[in-house]
């Protein structure tokens, strides 16, 4: 934080003029060093006027460079802001808003922006051209080696691993047309459009409207511009159906007129108030979008045009007037248009001296020149810079006739103005997979046919004049209100501007043939590096972009893609539409990760799903664990235990030790419940499950195994029947939503003449299973009115229904731990009251909850499958289930089943597996092999599919996996490997039911 | 970011709704008669048309429907949507 009195000095701040607030002065810091700013600067422009003109280091050779730009093009000034957990690297500082006690720093630079060690790459420029690093490197020892070392010296800013502190949100919009961008055009269609009634959304990236009315001294009907941007402002503020967004970047373009945009909502400030989000994430779905986008300013490539003090001639109008700051003290400017012209006589308002305008075409005559030459600027025709003088800043150049190179004359300057003509800003266009057309006429691509409801307007479709903006804004407005079917009533008259006659552009891209001509700033990309790429046959502008990274900066190379692009159809002889351009991709500019996570960040990424006991699991000690959504316990800790390992192996232990020997309660409310009835109901089951249902009794529940159509196992769980056409069918936890999606598909798509509903009930019953071999004592202990819950009134599979506590309940007798087993499921609302119910009755039985870590090593005692085993690989033969498929009726599935690579003797079936030492821990995940030792690659025999570290009931490590060959191989050793971990297990194969194969205990 | 039209709710943004297949394929009717070359063909074979695809479309997040869509997977048009048994190509 900077404290103390602030320093009311600016030595390159005009006297007077610009849109600052010269009563606000701001302190901020570069590099450690104070500062002192305006409030409406950008930390650019406060730079600036401090005198700070090295402001970064290129990202290959380390070069010294300066503020380029005073847009979001800017390829040169990427700084660090703030510190800490809000560092934010790369930002462009000619976007960044200067607030007081703003901390930036240089980066890219060691140990000084002024001595920075890797400049050496700089001299060794010749050896880094284009497809350098892949020349060099991909040999021994390979890239990778390499790659370490080469991004620690080239690079760009560091982020931080800290956690955002800030916030983010999201929001929706509808609107009937959107304006992008607010400058004369935006404003224009605005109006019209916000005229008709019309729902409105402007957004403007910087933080006041106006555009490049702000950065020229234009006026409209004789007054100053910018008052004819006040009117519109309070009008489009008294409109209601109208919303203008500053701060806010339209990003990108997509299907069905959605655009993107962010809008920096606290980035202008040193934190974000309370409850104020730093950025707002907007997805407008618009009517028809109006792209007033602007253009953007290219620049020309001379030996060293990247020096700092070289700027683009447009940027260099916007620090006089909108920031009044005198860029230097003498200017050379060079341009290939009349706004060459334009710019000198800016520089010469504010007093700054103008050595020479220099042309690059021939001579001729326009009005801005005959403004120049009634101004005493001196002006050069037919030439062009040649050279650069200087390192940390410019000091002179060298200009030349372009007849005459040779003789070139220095001149000595500190600033050098450079325009090779401007690019309209096209990217949401063809974002929106709109055309654009090379323009002869304007050397410049423009939107062609537009693919989407959109329309460009104004310089963002190459018609650059005040007067021409106005009215294509004007007539763009009320075209689009129209097409929303409001009335725009009459178009009002283009106002009067001052339009002095241009002379047109004329295409000029790079001077002569020396070195360290550079096209991509960001990217050092220079003149040759195009021409070797040509000679080398990177000549698609797709290969060019890839060998030698032009225009894939965060810039996407604003400023410099045309140029390479029309270097190189010159080095192919061919015009520059043949050639071509790469496409322009989101995001315009970059955007902050946050703001696309917006709210879903940490626990709020998804939702959590607590089963109706939740709350008495927690006060009894449970440790849970994510199951999906869901969060279940794990196990239960006593109340003095820690939760350490040894506490948890002993909880898992003893609850699956009282659930064997006693009794246990587990809640199974995760499972997929889903209530299927009608009189189909029968006929669709038998066709989905791949065993018989039609024979299910009212009262009987039926294991059912569910294949996908490939004949792949999909699913299982118990169906009931619970009245004539009343079923309730419950699946796994995993695939709850899906199994329903799947049911919904059949009912709605492929059997549409099928009677059936189905309706998820998975949240309106709590379920909770009370197994082990008092079971009946306790439920027959817990239910009201002495209901018989005998084996002769409820077998093995019989469902029922009963009151516990006074709450009907259905109990189905069923079991997944292999123990004597009721599910008892209870309305949600009342599933605590019941599982209360149940623990008290089975208190004198020694009742303890178990969790999901004791409930595995019981299904894994019982070598009962989970997803684990059902991984989508696995048919039913594998799973040993294949007597389960009926062979009296077709099921979903049973087309594929004779497919050959299902009935190959080779595939890995399911068994058990125990370590033959008798101790090791077999971990889920390890390749079963014949020998580790022989040499990789070798042939994989299966896979170790479910592990219990400890098995109470059995007394040693036991695991289930899938071996070829399967239960013919029983009692033959073979090894599971663990190369990660280092492990080889030698294993013997078993049965993979451990504990009762007869099942006598669920039986009981 | 399409946005799709349910018969049943009108234009909705496509997060809503989850792709469900070709619309293209029908499963063999008789599935007791069917050959395994008709399984194969209904279970693996797919066209990848540059153009109009018919495409099965579930609204997950809405009325939970099974949606029949036209849709330009160049250009990403919705052409046309309606009933899992409609025709969206009659007339076309």
């Amino acid at each position: 934080m900077i404290v103390g009195r602030i320093k009311d000095v600016n030595p390159y701040r005009l006297p007077t003029g610009g849109q600052i607030d010269r009563r606000r002065a701001l302190a901020f810091t570069f590099d450690g060093k104070r500062y002192t700013g305006y409030d409406g600067d950008t930390l650019a422009s406060a730079l600036l006027a401090n005198g700070v003109t090295l402001v970064g280091r290129s990202f290959k050779y380390h070069r010294p460079r300066g503020i380029f730009s005073a847009g979001p093009e800017e390829p040169n000034a990427l700084v660090e802001l703030r510190r800490g957990a809000r560092v934010e690297p790369n930002t462009r500082a000619t976007r960044a808003e200067l607030f007081h006690g703003l901390e930036a720093t240089s980066q890219n630079r060691w140990p000084s922006l002024s001595l920075d060690v890797m400049e050496l790459n700089d001299l060794a420029s010749r050896f880094l051209v284009a497809g350098f690093y892949y020349k060099t490197f991909m040999g021994f020892p390979g890239w990778h080696f390499y790659e370490q070392r080469i991004r620690a010296a080239a690079g760009m800013g560091r982020g931080t691993t800290e956690p955002d502190p800030d916030s983010y949100e999201r929001m929706s919009a509808h609107c009937d047309v959107l304006v992008v961008g607010g400058g004369p055009s935006g404003l224009a269609a605005a109006l019209t459009a916000g005229r008709s009634g019309a729902r409105v959304i402007l957004v403007e990236e910087t933080d006041g409207l106006g555009g490049r009315l702000r950065s020229e001294r234009e006026t409209i009907d004789g007054a100053p511009a910018l008052s004819w941007v006040d009117q519109a402002r309070a009008e489009l503020a008294g409109l209601q159906e109208v919303q203008v967004l500053t701060r806010t970047t339209a990003f990108g373009y997509y299907d069905d007129n959605l655009i993107g945009a962010v809008e920096r909502v606290a980035d202008h400030m040193p934190v974000p108030p309370p409850h104020v989000p730093r950025q707002r994430l907007w997805h407008i779905r618009a009517g028809r979008v109006v792209l007033a986008t602007g253009a953007i300013e290219r620049h020309i490539a001379f030996p060293h045009n990247d020096r700092p003090g070289v700027m683009l001639a447009g940027a260099v109008r916007s620090y006089i007037n909108r920031f009044a700051i005198r860029p230097g003290r003498r200017a050379v400017v060079v341009a290939n248009n009349d706004d060459g012209y334009r710019t000198a006589l800016d520089l010469n308002a504010a007093g700054v001296e103008v050595i020479q305008v220099v042309d690059t075409r021939p001579v001729g005559t326009s009005d801005w020149r005959a403004r120049c030459e009634a101004a005493g600027i001196e002006i050069r025709d037919n030439a062009a810079v040649t050279k650069v003088h200087g390192r940390l800043n410019v000091l002179g150049c060298d200009i030349a006739g372009l007849d005459d190179v040779s003789g070139a004359r220095f001149e000595p300057c500190d600033l050098l103005a450079v325009s090779g003509g401007w690019s309209p800003a096209v990217h949401l266009h063809t974002h929106a997979l709109g055309k654009i057309d090379w323009d002869d006429g304007l050397a410049a691509f423009v939107p062609g046919a537009a693919r989407q409801a959109h329309v460009s307007v104004g310089a963002a479709r190459g018609a650059y004049s005040l007067a021409a903006c106005l009215s294509d804004g004007f007539a763009a407005g009320s075209a689009a209100a129209e097409a929303a079917g409001f009335a725009s009533g009459a178009r009002p008259d283009t106002p009067i501007t001052d339009a002095p006659g241009e002379r047109p552009i004329r295409a000029f891209w790079a001077v002569g043939d020396g070195k360290k001509r550079f096209v991509d700033l960001q990217d050092d990309v220079t003149a040759d590096d195009i021409t070797l790429a040509h000679r080398e046959g990177f000549v698609s502008v797709e290969h060019l972009k890839r060998y030698t990274t032009l225009g894939m900066g965060t810039d996407q190379g604003k400023t410099s893609n045309i140029i390479g692009h029309a270097l190189m159809a010159e080095a192919r002889g061919e015009p520059i539409p043949q050639v071509g351009t790469t496409r322009f991709r989101p995001p315009y500019t970059p955007v902050a990760m946050g703001a696309f996570a917006g709210g879903d960040r940490g626990r709020h990424h998804t939702p959590v799903r607590r089963s109706a006991m939740h709350d008495w699991h927690a006060v009894n000690g449970a440790v849970f664990v994510e199951a999906g959504h869901w969060l279940r316990p794990q196990y239960y800790l006593g109340a003095e235990e820690p939760n350490v390992k040894r506490f948890m192996d002993a909880a898992i232990t003893r609850e699956v030790v009282n659930t064997r020997e006693a009794v246990g309660l587990v809640d199974v409310s995760t499972l997929g419940k889903i209530d299927i009835q009608g009189p189909d109901a029968a006929e669709f089951l038998n066709r989905l499950y791949a065993n018989g249902f039609k024979t299910l009794a009212i009262g009987k529940a039926r294991y059912g195994l569910m294949l996908r159509e490939d004949g792949i196992v999909y699913d299982d769980g118990t169906t009931s029947r619970l009245g004539e056409n009343h079923y309730l069918m419950t699946t796994t936890t995993a695939h709850a939503g899906d199994v329903m999606a799947l049911i919904e598909w059949y009912l709605q798509v492929v059997w549409p003449d099928l009677d059936v509903q189905a309706c998820s009930v998975t949240e309106q019953w709590a379920a909770m299973a009370l197994a082990g071999p008092k079971a009946r004592d306790v439920l027959a202990a817990a239910v009201d009115d002495g209901t018989d819950i005998s084996d002769a009134a409820l077998p093995f599979m019989g469902v029922t229904t009963a009151r516990i506590a006074g709450v009907p309940v259905r109990v189905f007798r069923i079991s997944f731990s292999g123990e004597l087993s009721y599910e008892v499921n209870a309305p949600a609302d009342w599933g605590t009251r019941v599982w209360e119910a149940l623990v008290r009755a089975g208190t004198e039985h020694g009742i303890r909850p178990y969790g999901t870590e004791a409930m595995a090593i019981m299904r894994i005692e019982k070598g009962h499958v989970t997803h684990a085993e059902l991984d989508g690989r696995v048919t039913l033969d594998d799973a040993g289930m294949g007597r389960m498929a009926s062979t009296k009726k077709w099921f979903v599935g049973s087309g594929m089943l004779d497919k050959p690579a299902y009935t190959d003797p080779q595939r890995p079936k399911l068994v058990g597996l125990v370590p033959v030492d008798g101790e090791t821990r077999i971990p889920a995940g390890a390749i079963l092999v014949e020998d580790p030792k022989a040499s990789v690659p070798m042939d994989k025999l299966g896979h170790v599919s479910s592990s219990a570290y400890l098995s109470p009931t059995v007394g040693h490590p036991i695991a289930l996996g899938f071996v070829s060959g399967g239960p013919a191989r029983k009692g033959q050793t073979v090894w599971a490997v663990f190369p990660l971990r280092n492990l080889e297990i030698e294993v013997r194969i078993t049965d993979p039911v451990f504990v009762d194969p007869q099942g006598a205990r669920l039986r009981g | 970011m399409i946005r799709i039209t349910c018969p049943h709710c009108g234009p909705r943004d496509h997060a809503e709704f989850s792709y469900a297949g070709d619309a293209t394929k029908a499963r063999p009717a008789d599935p007791a008669t069917a050959t395994a070359a008709d399984w194969h063909d209904y279970v693996y074979l797919r066209d990848n048309p540059a153009g109009p695809h018919l495409e099965f479309w579930h609204h997950l997040h809405g009325c939970r429907q099974y949606v029949k869509v036209l849709r330009d997977v160049v250009t990403h048009d919705v052409l046309a949507s309606g009933h899992p048994a409609d025709d969206l190509e009659a007339g076309r």
